[in-house]
């Protein structure tokens, strides 16, 4: 049942980066499932390394990075004789980065769409030139029908006027429309997977509101699954209905989206929940003096990871002699909710 | 329950009857679009177009909009970073007394600078690479003659103390500290001639949440020590709504409603300002019920719509909002409005019963 609904598994993936500095640990073994037709929300801090975990999983992770390690599962639906329900197991990890097998997943089986709509899209070539050009080359088809399939696709993403939009370029359009173009680009093929990495986080509040409603409106219709990375955790409680929290490298806490904001367990998870203000309780009680709760510290030098648990310098629950010494491993807190904290550790000892 | 709310922190945020510290009148900047060789001139851009309000002594003013609004011109015209193209800004400055700060000539605006201070969005942008912690932070009084010498490097310990940096940091370089400390020191460089009025335009977006509440802490924290006034740019509505006394609400150059924080957020009484609260991601995963979604683009401040400049995108729009600008009208005690339909329509805000 569960082999069903995997689509795809990340086991212990470490991506380094080899720098004159020293060796930047971005993935630390990090592991994750995505479920077919879900929405997966990762949620950290900038250099948590939840950007590196999904270019790693399309293998195009920048140099002088490098996947050192791990399994990225990836359960490849086929349809042999037009009997459905078969699944290829590849393994992404494996696959040479410039090879045929991964061109065929990236864009076709595996789509994303980035922060920056603009520097997504190549600013001298049409906005239908850059859609039918994966129609294209993995469908096959013929260049009139790819131009039939890109206005198709722009109507589908809310789009007005598709027909007249596909001859502009990028920069005749806004912010939130080339956001739009980028979603019809990814989702040209559909899909399985839609990787979209802070896809509003360069849009106002009311294009961003749009946005949303649009990916889950695709994600409806579609049916594919959604690796949603974002730092704010609004985005989060509206998009997904898994999340894991990644810190320095690793993932410290995974489960549903309602339990991560009504009983989350991790003191980063529980520290990131109180360090945004709560407009609820600003407007009904208004105090001037109210303070938020922060973490205290920042997060460390990446190039020197503190031994132990990497949140033990800043954790106001942490155990002298054992956070600092050893490192904690991942622990099923209660049914579908991991954890990576020595604070419960013994639940799973007992 | 609300209401109530909303009466106390009014009384609250307007308690202080004496003259405002700054009294923004009929502020215009608009910025000539210059086309061909001759760079002649074919239209105005209306970034700032006629914004009145005021802020009082030791309070914060949120000024909230999307993108090309024109709240961060209003800052820097107050400033007087750049020239207004009409208006007037009026200042309580300590020594020059009440002064209208868009038509003071150079050397005044640099007296009045030592208590107008600006912290900026980018942490890495604003630092000058090539200066140590104390050449910054001590730049202001350097230039504004205050202090010298020993004095300087005294002054700047205190002020790097004061926000949570150590003073032995002072002659590092700003590439040496992350973005978060970087805006610390930012706000030690615009503390450090001990101003009134500080104008903050985005200080925590570019910012990680957890070290963005490090820094909301801090403003708070200083603006208790020290006295001071803000007006806070910033286009996140949960920050603004978390620092803010009042807030205005800004849409292609004009302010279309202003009013203390409590009924900007609970009882909005334009249909912008409901969709921008409708579009807030609240951190809270219970599903949402009816949440008015904008159509269209922000209107072109070159070629603004007739009449209300909002109502291609306004749901309630009739007849009158295509033809007539709606002006800036008290609705209710100290909540002003500019739309036509203020008095009758009842929107909905972003409270939601708590989890």
């Amino acid at each position: 049942m569960t082999e069903m609904d995997t689509l795809v598994e990340i086991k212990d993936l470490r991506t380094y980066f080899y720098l004159t500095e020293g060796v930047v640990h971005a993935v630390e073994g990090v592991d994750l499932t995505i479920r077919r037709g879900r929405t997966l929300g990762v949620v950290g801090e900038s250099g948590c390394g939840k950007s590196i975990t999904s270019l790693s999983l399309l293998q195009l992770v920048p140099a002088p990075g490098k996947i050192e390690g791990g399994q990225m599962l990836f359960y490849k639906p086929v349809e042999r004789n037009g009997s459905a329900g078969m699944i290829d197991v590849i393994d992404i990890a494996a696959l040479d980065p410039k090879g045929r097998e991964i061109r065929d997943i990236r864009g076709n089986h595996i789509s994303m769409v980035f922060q920056e709509p603009m520097t997504a899209m190549i600013p001298v070539r049409t906005i239908g030139q850059q859609i039918t050009e994966s129609i294209i080359l993995h469908q096959g088809v013929s260049k009139r029908e790819a131009r039939e399939q890109a206005i198709d696709m722009l109507a589908r993403v809310k789009m007005s006027r598709p027909e007249r939009v596909i001859d502009d370029y990028p920069f005749q359009l806004s912010g939130g429309m080339r956001q739009r173009a980028v979603i019809a680009m990814a989702l040209s093929c559909r899909p399985s997977l839609l990787i979209a990495d802070e896809p509003t986080t360069a849009l106002d509040v009311t294009t961003e509101a749009q946005i949303l409603d649009l990916m889950r409106s695709l994600q409806n219709d579609f049916g594919m699954a959604i690796l949603y990375i974002t730092h704010n955790l609004g985005v989060v409680a509206e998009m997904a209905q898994d999340v894991v929290v990644m810190y320095m490298g690793k993932v410290v806490e995974e489960t549903d989206v309602k339990t991560i904001f009504l009983n989350p367990l991790h003191p980063y998870t529980r520290g990131l929940l109180s360090s945004i203000p709560q407009l609820n309780e600003t407007i009904t009680q208004p105090n001037r003096s109210r303070r938020l709760q922060a973490i205290k510290g920042m997060v460390p030098d990446p190039y020197s990871r503190p031994k132990g648990c990497p949140f033990a310098p800043r954790c106001p629950h942490v155990i002298p002699d054992l956070c600092d010494q050893v490192e904690p491993l991942n622990v099923q807190a209660e049914p579908g909710h991991f954890v990576r904290c020595h604070l419960y550790s013994d639940i799973t000892s007992s | 329950m609300p209401d109530q709310a909303s009466q106390t922190h009014t009384s609250a945020a307007v308690s202080s009857s004496t003259e405002p510290l700054l009294e923004v009148n009929a502020l215009k900047k608009h910025f000539p679009i210059q086309r061909g060789f001759l760079k002649r001139v074919v239209g105005q851009v209306k970034a700032v177009d006629d914004v009145s309000f005021n802020v009082n002594q030791g309070e914060t003013v949120g000024l909230v909009g999307e993108s090309g609004c024109g709240k961060t011109t209003t800052g820097r015209c107050i400033m007087r970073a750049i020239d207004p193209s009409s208006g007037e800004v009026w200042y309580q400055d300590p020594t020059l007394g009440r002064v209208d700060i868009a038509k003071l000539d150079n050397k005044e605006i640099r007296l009045v600078r030592r208590s107008i201070r600006m912290i900026f969005q980018d942490p890495y942008a604003s630092l000058n690479p090539r200066m140590t912690l104390q050449e910054i932070v001590g730049a202001p009084l350097r230039a504004m003659g205050l202090i010298r010498g020993r004095e300087i490097e005294d002054r700047v310990a205190e002020m790097l103390t004061l926000v949570g940096l150590r003073p032995e940091y002072m002659r590092r370089y700003p590439h040496a500290f992350s973005g978060g400390q970087r805006q610390r020191i930012g706000l030690a460089r615009a503390l450090a001639p001990s101003p009134k009025f500080v104008v903050c335009d985005e200080p925590v977006s570019a910012l990680d949440v957890s070290v963005q509440a490090q820094i909301l802490n801090l403003l708070k924290e200083m603006q208790e020590k020290m006295g001071l006034t803000y007006l806070f740019v910033a286009h996140d509505l949960s920050v603004v709504a978390h620092i803010s006394d009042r807030v205005a609400v800004m849409y292609v150059g004009k302010i279309v409603e202003l009013a203390s924080t409590a009924a900007i957020f609970s009882t909005p009484k334009h249909p912008y300002t409901e969709a921008l609260m409708s579009a807030i991601p609240l951190p809270d995963p219970r599903p949402r019920d009816k949440r008015v979604l904008l159509t269209g683009e922000v209107a072109n401040p070159a070629n603004p719509p007739s009449g209300c400049y909002f109502h291609p995108r306004c749901k309630y729009a009739k007849e009158i909002c295509t033809t007539t600008a709606p002006v800036l009208e008290e609705v209710a005690p100290a909540h002003y409005v500019r739309c036509h339909r203020a008095k009758e329509l009842t929107l909905t805000g972003a409270i939601r019963p708590s989890l």
